[in-house]
């Protein structure tokens, strides 16, 4: 990897100021980033390394909602008892996310920044209809994600938290990617305070709501509901591992075993 | 240049690295401690575990520079005296082990599960393995020491293997 | 007397295993030489092009670069071209088209990852920022990457020399047999089939590291090598011209090879090169990236095949024709694989009468194809297996029976099939009878209806092979255009105390020899098996060897660690009658004494051994000193492992994802030295079949670009993906070597893979499905769901 310069601020205004920095990254757990500088894709001037801001890490429930610090790492949701008692299907996102120690390092607030089109929390986030809490601002999530590694993050913004309405039933069925286990298709489906939300990462440039779902569900809660709904698979990515009509159907799949494991 | 003071095994040591510096570079090069190696170069083989404030983390993908007072356990750190940890007996005992290349990454994050799951199931613990890749023993065996070794551990005796 | 619990036949836990579990195994990356620098080497990102024009001015003035190397500096110094150590002829006896293969490639680049320049620093990053810095000035070609593709008229030429792609044209078998036997068939049953192309992946990634001793003037090479002294004997001979007196190649412990690290490579004689142009030095560790790119990757044939039975179902005539991949250039061993390997197995273990194969190795702008775990064998083993699966579907003779049908009896040896190879012992039946069993084959249609009921489509599959190795003898294989000897060197190493080191030519990467060979050296020589060190890989200790590849260690090595210590058995009998006043006749050798038959007179081994250093009650006259001694082993024959592997895998048929739930090996591998040893290399190699079958392919884009250039895209097989694998064995003994061992390290590899794709179309049999390539990835099963469902519904 190239060098750069390091910094390891200990207050959210540090880091701020750091990231203003032409050429700055931001790193959380550093699980996509680290890869990425060891294959020189990128050059930052510096990396700010958010590791030792500890407000930003916990997990806590109230006024009827889940909110998780963005440093928390995936397997701290996994395993946490608050996660897995308000949402037990983003428990389960959390512990099939990677590996045990991408899960010990990897954050949910580095997940959402990078916005890697295969990533799993993007489909909790939008599914849940969460709201990402910044240094700046609230974004909700319909309002958050803009494409293939885009947000709605300006320079030098930092996720601080996640807020997630609690819901009924929700959870998460994934077809990963034989090889790197990232996800091919996966859908996030929950039924909660904001109505049925259908929410599907790894078909295409980001992750996206299926609306047609979303209003059989509402009407039906059930996997027969979605039978006939299909996304066109005129809009789903093609690869070596799957063509853009089995992501396609892979969609319809994932989302009615979503729905059985939501019960 | 930077320069890294950390706890590695139990004992004080640092170095001068680079910001751009690995842990297991610095390990490995800086520090002598070759146990630790480097199968892959996108964070997938495992090869590198290592515990770091006693979490089982890649050291291939986490900067020196981030484990600035951080506490470092590898593969060097676990027989004591001589005498090896109940979970490598168990890779011992149960042929757990080939070419020895993956092993040392397969015990550190061996021993990860264990401490969150005591007694883990046969599917437990090939999921665990997700990011330890190992090309010589199919797994099998590899599966089976990390059983015994969790019961050793759990102050049941090893079963025997392949007899 | 009681079985030693450290002889031979007894499970003893690996000697090897405190250092690698202890994290002090000695890898080459893991050396460090004293003024040491590091190698970056650039390589090609076309498939295909024109070097034009290198410029290096500005890399030789980076930050700690020491020097910049190319192509033309390597040719100025009369380099060689990296040797093929296999020549195969074509139809009409001509010499197949053998291109040269310089280090650093010249003038034109082949494939993605041809190395082009070496830049050498202080550091591995100081080395690769320079790098950046170097200017190629290509001018890209069209490339092609595909067999069929290769051949067509007017495809990109890869070579001048080789007009249409073509490096030989080969057959095997008597053709005119083959025609009439089909002529006369009742059925035939064809199947075209791909064996996909694999990447080796041993965890270790290739590392060398040149070291120069401006006084001596030796050269060391430490590197990731299967076969030191091979490697000493190509690159000193051939590419360097170092004597080999002046040469030591060292290869500590390595981590896997798997086939991958037999060949002698571009970067050895590249970091020894510049070891002695800049006196230092200079290591060269491959990142997982470039060994995707530059390890020698495995299989990648398109084969078509016919095979003509009678009406009960007895194979009459077989006819193959393969088009082989070689690659880019031709790898150390590369030709004999499609060939030798290959071709000479296709009677399998059956009793067909009449084979004929063509094979026609072709050149693509692709990395170099050679021997990966079976080389050859699994190749034909799973067109064989396949094709006979096919031929009992059709015939609706159950797979079962056509394969007891014709196998060939037990009493049948010494067998000549009609493709050159003698089988000289095996009990088929047995191996099927035993797998049977253990997979209740019996009970599979409750377990088939079990899976129906939960939505899943549940298949088995069998697949009854044989492989050859420990390829030899020495004066047959040069017959065929071998250009090196196949034996075996060991040295036995009796120290005046009565303990031994043995020095053996044979390479450990995992197989666990320092155990294995203890145990016979234990039992031979009836001492503690903590008395007996194994040393190998370091061409400056052991007298010469081959190395460890073709499932050989014990049949070649052992056959010659079994010789020597014959001469140290008889040397230490004259040395013993000599002390016991006995005629030499009248001494036996048992338990580690020398006795005086019919009395309780003896000497044990370690007195003898003493007598030979301090010889001063010692018969001088007739004998020399000391107790060492060396055997070169030549096999008589190939060794013929055998077995039956089944496969029981259940589908989902709504995302194409198999699982396999079952899996048996029954293996006929000879004498079991450590059959905890036995059943790990059976577990591996088993491993490694299942991943052909349902994971791994390298796959390339039309342009030559390597689309599966890292484990992002590859699929390597984890541990969620593997069942626990039954293994067992049923013996009977190689009869032509003194162990009566025949190998266990690649009849994973071989059986798996056919075993695996017939449980597949098994599953799929309801939908029509007849075949389905490799590797049966959940994509490609979905597919040949919905066009088998398009079909039916049209």
């Amino acid at each position: 990897m190239y060098d750069f310069a390091y910094h390891r601020p200990t207050n959210l205004a540090d880091a701020a100021r750091l990231a203003k920095e032409a050429e700055a990254k931001l790193m959380a757990g550093g699980m996509t980033l680290i890869p990425t500088l060891k294959q020189r894709l990128a050059k930052p001037s510096a990396v700010i390394d958010l590791g030792a801001i500890s407000d930003l890490v916990g997990i806590r429930v109230e006024g009827g909602r889940l909110t998780i610090g963005a440093l928390t790492t995936h397997a701290d949701v996994a395993r946490s008892a608050e996660v897995r008692r308000t949402i037990p299907g983003l428990a389960d996102l959390a512990n099939g996310i990677g590996d045990p120690q991408v899960r010990n390092r990897g954050t949910i607030g580095g997940s959402l920044a990078n916005n890697d089109p295969a990533a799993d929390y993007p489909a909790a986030v939008l599914g849940l209809g969460a709201t990402i809490q910044t240094n700046e601002r609230s974004i909700a999530a319909d309002d958050y994600f803009k494409g293939l590694f885009e947000t709605a993050l300006k320079e030098g913004e930092i996720i601080t938290a996640v807020h997630f309405p609690i819901p009924e039933k929700a959870a998460y069925a994934k077809f990963p990617n034989p090889a790197s286990r990232y996800a091919i298709i996966g859908v996030f489906i929950a039924k909660g305070p904001q109505g049925v939300r259908v929410a599907v990462t790894g078909a295409g440039n980001g992750v996206f709501r299926v609306k047609a779902m979303e209003d059989a569900l509402a009407k039906n809660w059930s996997a027969d509901a979605i039978n006939d709904i299909t996304v066109p698979a005129s809009e789903c990515n093609s690869d070596i591992h799957a063509s853009s009509e089995y992501r396609a159907h892979l969609i319809g799949v994932m989302a009615k075993r979503a729905i059985q494991a939501a019960g | 240049m930077p320069h890294v003071s950390l706890t590695v095994n139990g004992k004080p040591a640092s170095a001068d690295v680079e910001n751009r510096t690995l842990l297991v570079q610095l390990l490995r090069e800086k520090l002598g401690l070759t146990g630790t190696h480097v199968g892959c170069d996108t964070s997938q083989c495992g090869a590198c575990v290592v515990h770091v404030n006693g979490r089982s983390v890649k050291s291939c993908t986490i900067l020196a520079v981030q484990c600035e007072g951080a506490n470092v356990t590898t593969i060097e750190g676990l027989a004591t005296d001589g005498k090896l940890h109940p979970m490598q007996e168990a890779f011992r005992e149960n042929h757990g082990l080939q070419c020895g290349f993956c092993t040392p990454g397969m015990v550190m994050s061996a021993l990860d599960l264990v401490k969150h799951n005591p007694d883990p199931s046969e599917r437990e613990v090939r999921e665990w393995l997700e990011g330890n890749l190992c090309r010589c023993t199919g797994y099998h065996n590899i599966v089976k020491s990390i059983l015994a070794g969790a019961a050793a551990m759990r102050g049941q005796p090893t079963k025997a293997a392949a007899e | 007397m009681a079985p030693r619990d450290d002889g031979i036949g007894a499970a003893v836990r690996r000697k090897e295993d405190f250092r690698f579990l202890t994290g002090r195994g000695l890898y080459v990356d893991d050396i460090v030489r004293p003024g040491q620098l590091y190698a970056y080497i650039l390589r090609s990102p076309h498939a295909h092009a024109e070097i034009r024009a290198i410029d290096t001015a500005k890399a030789m003035r980076a930050k700690g670069v020491v020097a910049v190397f190319t192509g033309a500096d390597m040719a100025k110094d009369n380099v060689g071209s990296l040797p093929c150590g296999w020549q195969v002829k074509n139809k009409d006896g001509s010499p197949m088209n053998e291109p040269p293969h310089p280090p650093l490639a010249v003038d034109r680049v082949r494939h993605v990852g041809d190395p082009v320049a070496v830049v050498i620093a202080d550091s591995r990053e100081a080395a690769k920022d320079a790098a950046e810095l170097v200017e190629i000035d290509y001018r890209p070609l069209p490339a092609v990457v595909s067999v069929a593709e290769a051949i067509k008229p007017g495809a990109p030429q890869v070579w001048d020399i080789a007009p249409g792609n073509t490096c030989y044209d080969w057959e095997i078998g008597d053709k005119a047999a083959v025609d009439a036997a089909f002529s006369r068939a009742h059925h035939v049953a064809r199947i075209e089939l791909v064996n996909n192309r694999l990447v080796p992946n041993a965890m270790e990634p290739r590392a060398a590291i040149g070291d120069f001793d401006p006084a001596s003037g030796e050269y060391t090479l430490y590197t990731t090598s299967q076969n030191p002294h091979v490697i000493r004997l190509l690159m000193g001979a051939f590419v360097l011209h170092i004597p080999e007196s002046k040469l030591r190649v060292y290869a500590p412990d390595v981590g896997g090879g798997f086939g991958s690290k037999i060949f002698h490579y571009a970067e050895e004689a590249i970091v020894t090169w510049a070891a002695g142009k800049v006196k230092r030095p200079v290591k060269w560790t491959a990142e997982r990236s470039e060994s995707f790119m530059t390890d020698a990757h495995g299989r990648d044939h398109v084969t078509r095949a016919e095979l003509a039975l009678d009406r009960d179902g007895k194979f009459l005539g077989l006819r193959v024709s393969t088009l082989a991949n070689m690659g880019a250039y031709l790898s150390t061993f590369a030709p004999c694989v499609p060939t030798y390997l290959y071709a000479t197995l296709l009677a399998g273990v059956y009793t067909t009468p009449a084979i004929y194969a063509e094979v026609r190795a072709v050149f693509t702008n692709t990395v170099p194809v050679d021997a990966y775990r079976g080389a050859g064998r699994p190749e034909a083993t799973y067109l064989l297996e396949r094709l006979v699966d096919v031929a009992a579907r059709e015939m609706n003779i159950d797979p079962v029976e056509i394969r007891r049908r014709n196998f060939i009896a037990p009493d049948a040896f010494p067998y000549q099939t009609p493709v050159a190879l003698q089988y000289d012992s095996g009990n088929y039946h047995a191996t099927l009878d035993q797998a049977l069993k253990a997979a209740d084959w019996a009970g599979f249609p409750k377990r088939r209806e079990e899976a129906r009921k939960r939505g899943k489509l549940r298949g088995i599959g069998i697949s009854t092979y044989i492989e050859a190795c420990g390829i030899a003898p020495s004066n047959v294989v040069g017959a065929l255009g071998a250009r090196a000897g196949l034996y075996e060197a060991a040295e036995v190493r009796v120290h005046p105390t009565g303990t031994v080191t043995v020095f053996t030519g044979c390479h450990s990467h995992g197989q666990g020899h320092e155990t294995t060979y203890a145990q016979l050296v234990a039992e031979g020589l009836g001492i503690p098996i903590e008395n007996v060190e194994i040393v190998h890989g370091d061409t400056a200790k052991i007298p010469f060897g081959m190395g460890t590849y073709g499932s050989r260690s014990l049949a070649v090595g052992g056959s010659a660690i079994v010789r020597a210590m014959d001469k140290i058995i008889r040397k230490g009998k004259k040395i013993a009658s000599h002390l016991l006043e006995a005629a030499e006749a009248d001494i036996e050798f048992k338990d580690g004494k020398f006795t005086v038959a019919g009395t309780d007179r003896s000497k044990t081994f370690a007195e003898v051994a003493l007598a030979a250093y301090v010889p001063h009650n010692y018969p001088l006259d007739e004998l020399e000193p000391g107790l060492d001694e060396t055997a070169f082993y030549d096999p008589k024959n190939f060794t013929f492992p055998a077995g039956c592997h089944i496969c029981e895998v259940e589908i989902d048929p709504d995302t194409g994802v198999t699982q396999v739930v079952n899996f048996t090996a029954v293996d006929d591998v000879g004498r079991v030295i450590n059959p905890m040893i036995v059943e790990g290399q059976v577990q591996g190699g088993v491993a490694q079949g299942i991943g052909q079958a349902l994971l791994e392919n390298c796959v390339y884009d039309e342009n030559g670009q390597l689309l599966t250039g890292s484990m992002m895209d590859y699929t390597m097989p984890r541990a969620d993906n593997l069942p626990s694998i039954a293994v067992s064995t049923h013996t009977t003994l190689c009869t032509h070597n003194p162990l009566g061992v025949k190998g266990c390290g690649e009849v994973g590899a071989i059986g798996a893979p056919p075993a695996v794709i017939n449980a597949i179309v098994d599953a799929l049999s309801s939908y029509g499905i007849t075949h389905i390539d490799m590797p049966a990835t959940p994509q490609r099963v979905w597919k040949a769901i919905q066009d088998a469902r398009m079909k039916q519904a049209a």
